[in-house]
């Protein structure tokens, strides 16, 4: 297939040695799970399940709730122990409503729904289970992925896209995948094509990863499958980007503030394929996921089958604890990924990576003015001038730098990756992002308080308006009363 | 740095640094440097080091003076590099006291009063230039013939020292006009060009420096095998020197060829002077140069452009400080006006469009 050349872009130091030759484990049980009802984009779940519930492996424990959102369910049997608030796997630490679980090492299924015939039925019906099944973006953008396959309603699509690019550092859970349970992955990615309603799927793999490739090749074509290609993409971070994948494999940029599903095109992450895989032929929710646990702070990197829920701590005393203090520790990779507040914090949906950075590993160099040296123009993926953005954000011109396109920044972090000056660019960049949204929020309310206001007011006036008519109305029925009685008396007088 | 909020990514790092891109770019000066030290003896050692130092000084002074960290900004380089700059473009046998100078006009006026690194407008180093030219004009356009250290005619290290502190006036050294000085006398003089030149070097010496000139500016050939490195460890693009290269071979190639007896010939203009210096290490300057590829185009080619109307028409010999600095002023237009293409626009801004599908 030929390939197209994306702009700008670098190569990290991959250091996926680390865990790319150790196959997926199963973790011993936590004693404890802490399954947050937020693990997904748009609205949290809603718990169906009460303190002291027994629950069984598989069963519902809270619903989705809005358009977009995702059930959650019992990663294995057990009780409910309390449902509320607990650190949030997020780089704020805040507190979010989550259920927690005492397992009772049974490991019981419970009541599953039916396999579903993936190919005789209509792609409504697999989108349907995927939704129930609480599938969200696995490669860390958690959108459900029902949402994403019922895009067939509103756009003409003609290809899905698997994401295996796979293309942080150190992340080699998607590899491991791909190599271990390569038949099940290509079922999940046919089964998507047909949910989709599409006629071609598009596997894309980076490079790196030859033994994915080829275990994926052998698996399509022993199977014969004509409506999947597997499509090796050049080793160059941000490949996993959505845009940048299909722009490498189409030669297509998706149009600014649209999704690729404008030019046709529905990306899903691998992992997510695997999901709906289990999901569909097997009628098992998400309830698990591989994790990849690596770094030079990490005694025993390698790849887990993690329950949802299970506490960072306890992944990482079973890779034999941490060798040192890690100067960072991170859920993700190491370019994208986001600091863990708390090792008390459980791994969700979203989380491909637990990464404790030694500090030999971590960026340490002090930080300098910008020497305009453009290296991080160079690198942008996205045509932006990241130095340009900075020095504006540093002046709080934030429209100033809205309009040299912050807004189309995919937070990537490739400029700051190179900078020679160690400026931390991403983080001028969320700072303003996070400002402007909060300022667009306290608009909005603004807004909404005026609008209250008027309403209000308007309600006032009117009421005011209806009880004066209703009084001058009173008054002169009154005096019409008055009147007619006054003349009645006055024919008796005369009378 | 204010808008720090907490750590945030990428929590990975390339490793490069501002130490290490200065670090690079001194080595990529090493071959001119040690060759115009070579030709020039003692006299130019002195003068080098003692600019080098003294640009270190005034760093440090003026990092104190703005109550910046002295010991992480002195060592980054760049004050380094400066110092090591205006020493390369000084006439070799120049006096201490025009080192000192040069340093202090690039470092306390080019690069501190403008904000520090990363912060000035103009070059520092084209900045002291044309303060001496325009200050000491004499002093500024006394070249010599090299006299390799060691060779015959070359002064022995008390004579250097006493060149070094009083100048070269007492010394019998035959000071000549750079070929370009020449030129522009003769020329006014009303000589035709061939007869001019047919009393100079030729080509093959101007290429590899055995003519008078600056310290650092006179072998072509090792100011290109530089400014190959620093292409080739990425440390600069290819933007602006083949622009100006381009550049001022196309004009002066054409005006060559409308009247050979005033015009001089591409090579000549090339090889002579700042040029090829200029291309690889002046226009280069992340600093004060355009960020974008395209901008750097056109960066390159004006000053080409600027540096041949004052070479061939103004009173200057020599026009590419002034043709910098100029250039220089309009950088921020340039970056401006010439930005990348963001991701899914069109180079107006819109998002892209494609037809009804
Ligand atoms: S890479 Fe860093 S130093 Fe270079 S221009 Fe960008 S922000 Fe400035
Ligand atoms: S983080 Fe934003 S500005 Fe920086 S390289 Fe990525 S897209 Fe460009």
């Amino acid at each position: 297939m030929k390939l197209f050349r994306i702009s700008g872009g670098i190569h990290p130091k991959e250091s996926k040695e680390l865990s790319a030759d150790r196959p997926i484990e199963r973790l011993p049980l936590a004693s404890v799970l802490r399954i947050p009802l937020q693990q997904h984009i748009g609205g949290p779940a809603v718990a169906v399940v009460d303190k002291g519930d027994a629950v069984k492996k598989g069963q519902i424990l809270a619903v989705g709730r809005g358009m977009v959102s995702a059930p959650v369910h019992a990663p294995t049997s057990g009780r409910i122990v309390s449902i509320g608030r607990f650190v949030a796997p997020h780089a704020s630490g805040l507190p979010g409503q989550t259920i927690t679980m005492r397992p009772d090492g049974r490991d019981e299924w419970g009541e599953l729904p039916a396999p579903i015939d993936a190919f005789g039925v209509d792609p409504a019906v697999i989108a349907e289970r995927v939704a129930a099944s609480g599938i969200v973006g696995m490669g860390g953008a958690t959108f459900p992925s029902a949402v994403k396959l019922n895009l067939r309603n509103r756009h003409k699509l003609d290809t899905l896209v698997i994401n295996a690019a796979e293309c942080e550092p150190y992340l080699t859970c998607d590899d491991r995948l791909m190599r271990e349970r390569t038949a099940e992955v290509v079922d999940g990615v046919r089964i998507m094509r047909h949910g989709l309603g599409v006629g071609r799927a598009i596997v894309a793999v980076e490079a790196n990863k030859p033994a994915a490739l080829a275990a994926l090749r052998l698996a399509v074509a022993a199977g014969g499958f004509a409506d999947v290609t597997v499509v090796e993409v050049p080793t160059r971070y941000p490949m996993g980007s959505e845009k940048h994948l299909v722009q490498t494999l189409t030669g297509q940029e998706t149009p600014a503030r649209a999704l690729t599903a404008d030019i046709g095109i529905v990306v899903h992450n691998v992992a997510t394929a695997f999901a709906v895989y289990e999901a569909v032929r097997l009628g098992r929710p998400l309830i698990a996921r591989i994790v990849t646990v690596s770094g030079g702070a990490i005694t025993r990197p390698g790849n887990f089958e993690v329950p949802i829920g299970t506490p960072v701590s306890h992944l990482v005393e079973q890779c034999g604890g941490f060798r040192g203090t890690p100067e960072r520790l991170l859920l993700g990779g190491p370019m994208m990924g986001q600091p863990l507040a708390s090792t008390r914090a459980s791994i969700v949906k979203g989380v491909n990576g637990v990464l404790a950075l030694a500090a030999a590993e971590a960026p340490t160099g002090p930080i300098m003015p910008c020497i305009r040296c453009a290296s991080c123009v160079a690198a942008c993926p996205c045509g932006l001038a990241p130095f340009d953005m900075a020095a504006r954000i540093r002046k709080e011109e934030l429209d100033g730098a809205v309009r040299i396109g912050l807004l189309d920044c995919i937070a990537c972090g490739s400029c700051a990756w190179v900078c020679p000056a160690n400026i931390p660019l991403v983080q001028y960049f969320n700072y303003a992002k996070g400002k402007l949204t909060a300022e667009q929020r306290t608009k909005h309310k603004q807004e909404e308080t005026k609008r209250l206001a008027k309403f209000r007011a308007d309600r006032l006036e009117q009421q005011r308006k209806a009880k004066e008519e209703a009084m001058a109305r009173m008054k002169a029925e009154r005096e019409a009363k008055k009147r007619q009685a006054e003349a009645a008396a006055r024919v008796e007088v005369e009378g | 740095m204010t808008a720090r909020g907490p750590i945030g990514g990428p929590h990975t790092h390339s490793g490069a640094s501002v130490g290490r891109t200065m670090g690079l770019v001194a080595v990529a000066l090493v071959p001119a440097t040690a060759y115009g030290l070579y030709a020039f003896g003692w006299p130019a050692l002195f003068l080098f080091s003692g600019t080098v130092v003294a640009a270190l000084l005034w760093e440090a002074l003026s990092l104190k003076l703005a109550g910046k960290p002295v010991r992480l900004f002195l060592f980054d380089g760049s004050a380094l590099l400066t110092g090591w700059i205006v020493a390369m473009t000084l006439p070799p046998w120049a006096p201490w006291w025009i080192g000192v100078l040069g340093a202090f006009v690039a470092i306390v006026l080019g690069k501190h009063a403008f904000g520090g690194l990363g912060q000035n407008v103009f070059n520092p180093a084209m900045i002291a230039r044309i303060f001496l030219l325009i200050s000491f004009p004499v002093e500024m356009t006394q070249f010599l013939e090299p006299r390799p250290l060691l060779s015959p005619g070359a002064p022995g290290l008390a004579e250097s020292l006493a060149i070094f502190v009083f100048g070269h006036a007492g010394f019998d050294a035959i000071s000549s006009a750079s070929l370009l000085g020449t030129v522009k006398t003769a020329l006014g003089q009303g000589t035709a060009l061939p007869d001019i030149l047919s009393n100079s070097h030729g080509l093959l010496p101007l290429a590899i420096g055995a003519v008078p000139g600056s310290l650092g500016e006179t072998s072509a050939v090792l100011l290109v095998l530089g400014g190959l490195f620093l292409l080739a460890t990425r440390v600069i693009t290819w933007h602006a020197p083949v622009a100006m290269i381009a550049t001022m071979a196309a004009l002066s190639g054409g005006f060559h060829l409308a009247d050979p007896a005033r015009f001089l010939d591409p090579a000549t203009q090339l090889l002579s002077g700042t040029f090829l210096f200029a291309a690889f290490f002046i226009v280069t300057d992340y600093v004060t140069a355009p960020a974008t590829g395209t901008g750097k185009l056109i960066f390159g080619a004006g000053v080409a452009f600027l540096t041949f109307v004052i070479r061939t028409f103004a009173a200057y010999p020599e026009g590419i400080g002034f043709a910098v600095l100029l250039m220089n002023a309009t950088v921020p237009l340039i970056d401006h006006v010439v930005r990348p293409r963001i991701y899914g626009r069109t180079r107006s801004g819109e998002p892209i469009r494609y037809e009804e599908r």
